[in-house]
């Protein structure tokens, strides 16, 4: 509890929110292009299979790549159009991977084909999990995880708590946001379809408190069910994450290693919820998201729904284009997100954000030693020491390293952020973890 | 790393790993508010003790920007000047100096706080030990009786002219020109005679250049503490322990045992506490171990005036808590999210 009497978890830090810009206006459809890009591994485990050939005509909702195995899941056609290659396409993530791509039939009006709804109520479990890999569904957080993987419960497993995720901790983001104030039918829907499946009582919508319009809303759409609840939460980054929102509604932590599935407990972010309405309730997959562009180089910030393939550089010119001392262009959250090297890449399906930042943000100041002052410390919500990580990382020590911890950190970059010595903390953990796991693998 | 589409330019974008954005918070920042706190003490000082005040002070930042800067070339590093550490360590060390103590002894212990108690560790961040106390350490075994010669506060003709002792050439005998006493310490320590509590607070009393206010001292502290540049935790821990212990003690025998309020506000137990005790390298990274580090210098203060052979104990009370600083961050360690028990201890810290 915190001195305001809002929930929320212990440490952690709280960065300008600038949400400002895009918090109050509209979702706005982005007009269709000509070319859409869809890498078939944009989601946690296994890329898809594409099941479309080249020259092949896609009807938008269509599928063209399954799922290759459980932890995997299917891709579908964003417009109608054409397969024009199946072959290697920059990832945002700088990697050449396989992606369709697909160009856009200019004469297509675009209408989505809707279904008829399905009786979710009546639906065995196993079903249920088939159908939300058919959707295509993955976390729309940031992780892009199938969501269905969260949903099979392993035999004698039971879920006392489901918990959604209406945070949106990282600033400038404002695409859950706007979900929950413009869908929040859509939300509840996909709250009671998931909660009814995993047979859980009570269902808790965290919300932090810099979104009074989306508490609001959410409760009305709720009306006086008991079983949905919204608990509006202090503002405080990292709070969207998983462990740290069950620490800030239940006061439990989650052990070390292990997921919440095993307190019995399962989190989802809203918008994914709003999107597992859509597929029980009007057979649309997930085709498109909602894009929040902002940021000092963005000219027309805007929150857009997006579909997934869009290049980037189109979402871009959509917002304005990048003003002129534009220097970067991360895809997600500031906090977490990615750098872009070109714009030549296509928003995924785990794309919350397109954030253009110029010199002031990108500028290097100067690093200083560590004054052990403890401010990481206490950015930590995971109660590491990242001063300590940082210089047995410098050292090179994996051993300790790993005594201290260091494989429960999630690079949420709290510590980067309040470092008053511009010590680049948890990209020197970034790399330790990443030797820790290779040296792993190799042996 | 040009771009293409929406950006005919093809500018070039950098590539960093998150966070792309900072809080903005920086040493520098941390050392001038530092400095800003000791504004106020510093002009009381200069009230109390008159142009002597202005010297000691000025000398003692002169010194330890100048060996600062001196040895960073030696070193070979540049970019510590413009982060006001030297600024801040002079200023601290200055305060500490009894007023009229020759100018020659507070630049050679400047000299020594940047050589011996920052620059012989390896600069900024690395002092074990606070670097103003270190200089005033070796000082005071330098030098045992300028260091505990007091001039009177609030004489007339302060502001007129400098005790002779200032301006006492190098390794000569410093001479006295106006009257010098017993600091309220050694008042209690040698003759049992207690000043009064309120003056005490005030300042109206001798003693070392920027101790003397109490008020003050805490005000600048209440200020860092809000900034959050500083922990409240170690000067909370060590004004209550000493405040405790020396009202038992009191109750006990009041003729032998100081009273609270008496070992609170003299000496340079606020200042200390307040100013010295938080510097962060030299003192605990988590909140638990800054309260163990806070009881234990009090408890050390208590020990020190009260059985010690010296009327004050703070200066090696806190030089004591830095070398424990160590030992604390590795025994406690905060209990990692997801662990049933705490970190095990895991090699050198």
């Amino acid at each position: 509890m915190s001195l305001l009497g809002l929930a929320t978890f212990r440490h952690g830090v709280h960065p300008d929110e600038h949400k400002e810009a895009t918090e109050d206006l509209r979702i706005e459809r982005m007009p269709f292009v000509r070319s859409y890009v869809l890498p078939l591994g944009q989601h946690g485990g296994k890329p898809a299979k594409p099941v479309v050939r080249v020259g092949q005509s896609v009807l938008r909702g269509e599928l063209i790549a399954a799922a290759d195995g459980f932890v995997s899941t299917c891709l579908h056609a964003p417009v109608d159009g054409r397969v024009t290659a199946i072959d290697r396409r920059r990832h945002p993530n700088g990697a050449l991977v396989e992606a369709i791509e697909i160009e856009a039939d200019a004469f297509s009006p675009q209408t989505v084909r809707e279904g008829e709804p399905l009786d979710v109520d009546v639906m065995p479990r196993e079903q249920f999990v088939a159908e939300v890999q058919r959707a295509g569904l993955v976390g729309l957080g940031g992780a892009a995880f199938p969501a269905h993987v969260k949903y099979a419960l392993p035999e004698g497993r039971k879920v006392r708590e489901l918990v959604i995720n209406g945070c949106e901790c990282e600033p400038y983001l404002t695409c859950d946001h706007r979900t929950m104030v413009e869908r929040p039918a859509a939300v509840v829907r996909g709250v009671r379809i998931l909660a009814r499946q995993l047979g859980v009582e009570r269902s808790t919508i965290g919300v932090e408190a810099n979104k009074p319009d989306a508490v609001e809303v959410l409760r009305a759409a709720i009306g006086d069910d008991p079983q949905v609840r919204v608990v509006p939460l202090e503002v405080k980054y990292p709070q969207g994450a998983e462990k740290m929102l069950i620490k800030a509604i239940f006061g439990v932590e989650v052990p070390a290693g292990k997921l919440p599935l095993d307190i019995e407990m399962v989190v989802n972010n809203v918008g994914t919820m709003a999107s597992l309405a859509d597929w029980f309730d009007r057979r649309v997959p997930l085709i498109e998201r909602v894009v929040t562009v902002a940021g000092p180089g963005i000219e027309r910030p805007a929150n857009l729904l997006v579909p997934v393939g869009t290049p980037v550089g189109e979402v871009l010119r959509q917002a304005g284009g990048l003003s002129q001392d534009t220097r970067e262009v991360v895809m997600g959250g500031p906090m977490m997100g990615q750098s872009l090297a070109s714009l030549d890449v296509p928003v995924l399906k785990g794309t919350s954000g397109l954030l253009a930042f110029t010199a002031q943000e990108t500028a290097h100041p100067n690093e200083y030693a560590c004054l052990k002052c403890g401010r990481c410390l206490d950015a930590c919500a995971n109660f590491l020491n990242p001063s300590r990580l940082a210089r047995l990382s410098k050292a090179g020590r994996h051993a300790e390293l790993e005594q201290a911890f260091v494989m429960d950190c999630m690079e949420c970059g709290a510590c980067s952020f309040a470092c008053p010595s511009n010590i680049p903390i948890v990209q020197l953990i970034r790399a330790s973890k990443s030797a820790i796991r290779s040296r792993r693998a190799r042996s | 790393m040009t771009t293409a589409i929406g950006d005919p330019q093809r500018r070039t974008l950098v590539i960093r790993s998150s966070p792309h954005i900072v809080s903005g918070a920086s040493v520098d920042t941390i050392m001038f508010h530092v400095v800003v706190a000791l504004l106020p003490i510093s002009a009381f000082a200069i009230y109390a003790f008159g142009l002597t005040a202005l010297t000691t002070l000025g000398a003692a930042i002169v010194a330890c920007v100048v060996a600062e800067a001196l040895l960073n070339r030696v070193a070979g590093n540049s970019g510590t000047l413009g982060d006001w550490s030297a600024v801040v360590t002079g200023l601290l060390y200055g305060l500490t100096l009894p007023p009229g103590l020759p100018l020659w002894m507070v630049a050679v212990g400047g000299f020594l706080a940047i050589g011996v108690g920052k620059f012989l560790f390896g600069g900024l961040g690395y002092n074990p030990f606070n670097p103003a106390l270190v200089g005033r350490a070796m000082l005071q075994a330098a030098f045992p009786v300028a260091m505990t010669t007091w001039l009177p506060a609030l004489t007339a003709g302060r502001f007129a002219r400098l005790p002779s002792s200032a301006l006492a050439l190098p390794f000569c005998e410093p001479t006295y020109d106006v009257l010098t006493g017993p600091t309220p310490l050694s008042a209690w320590k040698f003759d049992h005679v207690a000043e009064a509590a309120s003056d005490l607070a005030l300042g109206y009393v001798s003693g070392s250049t920027g101790e003397t206010c109490a008020v003050l001292i805490l005000l600048g502290g209440v200020y860092l503490a809000l900034r959050r540049m500083m922990s409240w935790r170690i000067p909370v821990a060590i004004l209550a322990t000493v405040a405790l212990l020396s009202a038992v003690l009191h109750a006990i025998e009041p003729a032998r045992y100081a009273s609270a309020p008496f070992m609170l506000l003299s000496g340079g137990l606020m200042l200390g506490a307040v100013f010295m005790a938080t510097d962060m390298v030299s003192s605990p990274m988590t909140h638990p171990g800054a309260i163990v580090y806070g009881v234990v210098i009090g408890a050390l203060v208590v020990v020190i005036r009260t059985w010690g052979g010296m009327p004050e104990g703070v200066m090696y009370a806190i030089l004591l808590g830095n070398a424990l600083t160590p030992l604390i961050d590795q025994q406690i360690r905060p209990r990692t999210y997801g662990h049933a028990h705490r970190q095990r201890k895991a090699g050198g810290a």
